[in-house]
């Protein structure tokens, strides 16, 4: 156990890489799931094929398969990618399609009155989405969207398979040079899940900025009723 | 009219005088599916006039100011609007389909509050009633703000104004969405049963808001709504409804007084039972 530990600089590289996977993966498939999502929603039938083919398209292809597309078969045609270049658009564009699917789901489900109300007052089409549908609709992504960064986290595990030297590949050299299966896999275990909180709590902190902003729980955006009790006595 | 332009239109709704000319139904025929609600409907509501539909539920009332808030498309006739289709627009010499650009011209005179408030939850009361005005009139965000709580006051929701939607009463909400439809200047307002939603003692509150602004405006009003007292003091006019039809119109004396029609007799008796 003392080897796999001293050994950590080795370990905290490999979840460092895991980290960025993460991140440049989850932002690309953010903007995936908003541009394919609201796609999604358009009036436009050509639009909304569109966005059918992307979400069944990258939802029914493994994220490693494709990895493979871009690191193997398209250099072939021509095509070269950076090993890392390669998973995040593998990563990005398979959670992006049931991001796509989320963000769909959420703009329908607010109620329709909210879009009859910006009617009545005279929004133009994309000022009715920015500024009260969306707003809403975000709301109810979140957590969904907490769960897709978690798998997209924990599946970036297998860019190790194109020699990515993420923590799956960190422990896996370590395993080999060590010999410590168990003391290895249990170390990266908690890693992986210590890095899996941490993002919890971002999003957890994002559902409660949402929750302030909708008024399902007190805030700064309004004021507590007996600030306003104070107020009206004034 | 004084001008054509959308912008001054919304902003400047009283110089077009001239020209306002109300709401007229024309031959209007709505379809849901084989569900005629609407069958060659005629009515027209004059520039300030204040008009009250009553009528059997489901009889089409929500379905008129549905159709005049441009929420849904006539099958057959026409409605017009200060003199404009709210179907069809001119292109040259020809009539095309109302395209959204054109439809938001027509809507910049209409006002509509709904039976359920229908406020923005992600936003202050405040900022509910400021925001159309400033992004769609496009009023500076202090002007937006002083014309705001000018109409905050009115609804007797001043010391509100930072609170949010959710934390009001089902009629202090009204009273809001009342000040919201407001500010953007609407020569025509379309109530529709706007205290149907409200515990009965909150339904007072409402009532006299809309009092006074009939009485201090000169707003073209259609309101449904099931409460006499209320469509006996504001209304010129009453409009019977039943299956898509007017049965009875008149004064609200003569409609609440002495109605001629059966089907007006049974209704009236039916709503008076209830209260
Ligand atoms: N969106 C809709 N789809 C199908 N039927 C509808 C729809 N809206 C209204 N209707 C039908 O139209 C008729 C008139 O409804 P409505 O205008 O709401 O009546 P009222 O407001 O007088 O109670 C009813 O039979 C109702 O079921
Ligand atoms: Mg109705």
């Amino acid at each position: 156990m003392s080897d796999v530990l001293s050994s950590y600089p080795l370990l905290l590289r490999g979840a460092w890489v895991t980290i960025q996977l993460t991140l440049y993966g989850s932002a690309l498939a953010l903007v995936m799931a908003f541009v394919f999502g609201l796609i999604a929603t358009a009036r436009s039938a050509w639009l909304r094929a569109l966005g059918r083919i992307y979400v069944e398209f990258f939802r029914g292809t493994a994220t490693l398969v494709l990895m493979y597309w871009f690191f193997y078969a398209l250099p072939l045609v021509g095509a070269r990618f950076a090993p890392m270049f390669a998973a995040v658009l593998a990563l990005g564009l398979n959670v992006g399609a049931y991001g796509a699917e989320v963000v769909r789901g959420a703009v329908k489900a607010v109620p329709k009155a909210q879009y009859e109300a910006t009617v009545a007052l005279n929004m133009r089409p994309g000022q009715r989405l920015r500024r009260v549908l969306l707003p809403q609709a975000i709301a109810l992504m979140l957590p969904p969207f907490g769960n897709l960064l978690i798998e997209l986290m924990k599946g970036s595990a297998v860019v190790s398979l194109i020699s990515i030297a993420d923590l799956m590949l960190r422990a896996q050299q370590l395993r080999q040079s060590t010999g410590q299966t168990t003391a290895v896999f249990l170390v990266i275990l908690v890693m992986y899940f210590v890095i899996a909180q941490v993002l919890q709590l971002f999003v957890r902190y994002l559902e409660r900025r949402a929750d302030i902003m909708l008024g399902r729980r007190p805030g700064r955006s309004a004021r507590s009723p007996l600030d306003t009790r104070l107020g009206a006595a004034k | 009219m004084a001008t054509t332009d959308s912008a001054a239109d919304a902003v400047l709704p009283e110089d077009g005088a001239a020209g306002t000319d109300g709401i007229r139904f024309d031959g209007v025929v709505k379809r849901f599916g084989d569900n005629v609600v609407l069958r060659e409907l005629d009515f027209s509501v004059a520039a300030g006039e204040r008009v009250t539909l009553i009528g059997p539920s489901g009889s089409g009332k929500t379905t008129i100011l549905r159709l005049l808030m441009t929420l849904e498309k006539v099958d057959d006739g026409v409605i017009w609007v200060d003199g404009r289709s709210l179907s069809h627009m001119r292109r040259g010499d020809r009539l095309v389909p109302a395209d959204e650009k054109y439809l938001r011209r027509v809507r910049s005179d209409i006002g509509m509050v709904f039976q359920q408030f229908n406020l923005f939850p992600n936003m202050s009361v405040l900022r509910n009633v400021t925001e159309a005005p400033v992004h769609v009139l496009g009023l500076s965000k202090d002007e937006a703000v002083e014309r705001a709580r000018e109409l905050l006051e009115l609804v007797g929701l001043s010391d509100k104004a930072d609170a949010h939607p959710g934390a009001l009463s089902g009629g202090q909400q009204q009273r809001v969405a009342i000040a919201r439809a407001l500010a953007m200047r609407p020569k025509i307002l379309l109530q529709d049963e706007v205290t149907s939603a409200l515990d009965p003692e909150l339904v007072a509150g409402v009532l006299d808001v809309l009092r006074d602004i009939a009485n201090e405006t000169d707003i073209t009003m259609l309101c449904v709504t099931h409460e006499m007292g209320f469509a006996r003091d504001v209304s010129n006019r009453v409009l019977m409804f039943d299956q898509g039809q007017i049965v009875e119109e008149g004064t609200p004396e003569k409609i609440f007084s002495e109605p001629e029609n059966q089907r007006t007799q049974d209704f009236l008796h039916a709503v008076l039972d209830q209260h």
